[in-house]
């Protein structure tokens, strides 16, 4: 263990607000990409729905 | 309902060619490699925080070198991987290598912004400045904006088989800047240091590589997952009129 206490690993050394804001951004923006695949899953699951019943 | 098209694609490895068997092999795919992400994830965070020591020169500031690298290496990676798949479907006709050259770019051009937020971040402690006009990071920024060249001329034909071939004449032309990127620190005098692995050696501490290269595999198996579960969504959408897509979410929720 490097860091002895929660809030010295929170400090990172002076650079925290480097650290997480680095990898804080990331994991952001990885959410962002997860949601944003699962919502165009579902519109295209959807259109190949309705055009299905369109078509009886 | 996938019968058909299994019996029209055959045995060999070509039937993968066709949308409908594509569109099942990867969703087989898709969750072994996001549980393969997240478990490289864990174990790389893990020694990167906890088992590499503090850097005698950067201190801290050095740890987002374990995101920063896996997300810059990717941006270059991708881009080839896309081009290629684009140039293939350009030149074969092939539907489904064009759905994946357009599958590919929005992951890449998240991890070229990426690598470049987690740079500016690390360059300012470093450097003294989040942002220079330097040969790798223009060179990097320029990649990004290829990458949103490839998504918005796409999207800006209606016609996706026009689109698909106008949208891979831009990614090939673009492929020229990859080995720029990679070979700007050596080419020219920059501020951006040398690479810090290649073959034959590194010039940082063993257990900081292995770190780094843990998260390097986490991040290229999270990119393999998104890129399939996305180009299962482009085939889906592009199939819609096909009897086997209708069938296919009908029977099984788009399974």
């Amino acid at each position: 263990m490097n860091w002895g206490s929660f809030s010295n690993f929170l400090a990172m050394g002076g650079y925290g607000g480097f650290v997480w804001g680095a990898y804080g951004v990331t994991a952001v923006l990885i959410a962002a990409e997860i949601f944003a695949l699962r919502a165009r899953r579902r519109r295209a699951v959807q259109e190949v729905a309705s055009r299905s019943r369109g078509q009886g | 309902m996938s019968s058909t098209a299994r019996a029209e694609g055959g045995v060999h490895l070509f039937r993968f060619a066709a949308p409908a068997e594509f569109y099942r092999l990867a969703g087989r795919l898709t969750p072994w490699f996001a549980a393969l992400s997240i478990v490289l994830a864990v174990i790389g965070l893990y020694i990167g925080f906890f088992a590499a020591p503090t850097d005698a020169q950067q201190g801290e500031s050095y740890r987002i070198i374990f995101i920063h690298v896996p997300a810059a290496w990717m941006a270059m990676f991708l881009y080839v991987v896309m081009a290629l798949w684009a140039g293939v479907g350009l030149v074969f006709n092939t539907r489904v290598s064009a759905m994946l050259a357009s599958a590919i770019a929005p992951t890449g051009a998240l991890m070229a912004f990426i690598a470049l937020w987690t740079g500016a971040l690390w360059g300012r402690p470093t450097w003294g400045a989040y942002w220079v006009w330097d040969a790798r990071l223009t060179s990097t920024l320029i990649l990004l904006f290829l990458y949103c060249g490839f998504i918005a001329l796409h999207s800006a034909i209606d016609d996706p088989r026009r689109a698909d071939k106008a949208a891979a004449v831009l990614a090939l032309v673009g492929v020229v800047n990859v080995p720029i990127i990679y070979f700007s620190v050596q080419w020219w005098n920059t501020l951006h240091q040398g690479a810090s692995v290649r073959p034959g050696g590194s010039s940082m501490a063993g257990i900081m590589v292995a770190a780094m290269l843990v998260m390097v595999f986490a991040f290229w198996m999270y990119a393999i997952a998104a890129v399939l579960h996305r180009v299962r969504s482009v085939v889906l959408e592009r199939e819609q009129r096909n009897e086997w897509a209708q069938a296919v979410v009908v029977a099984r929720g788009g399974k």
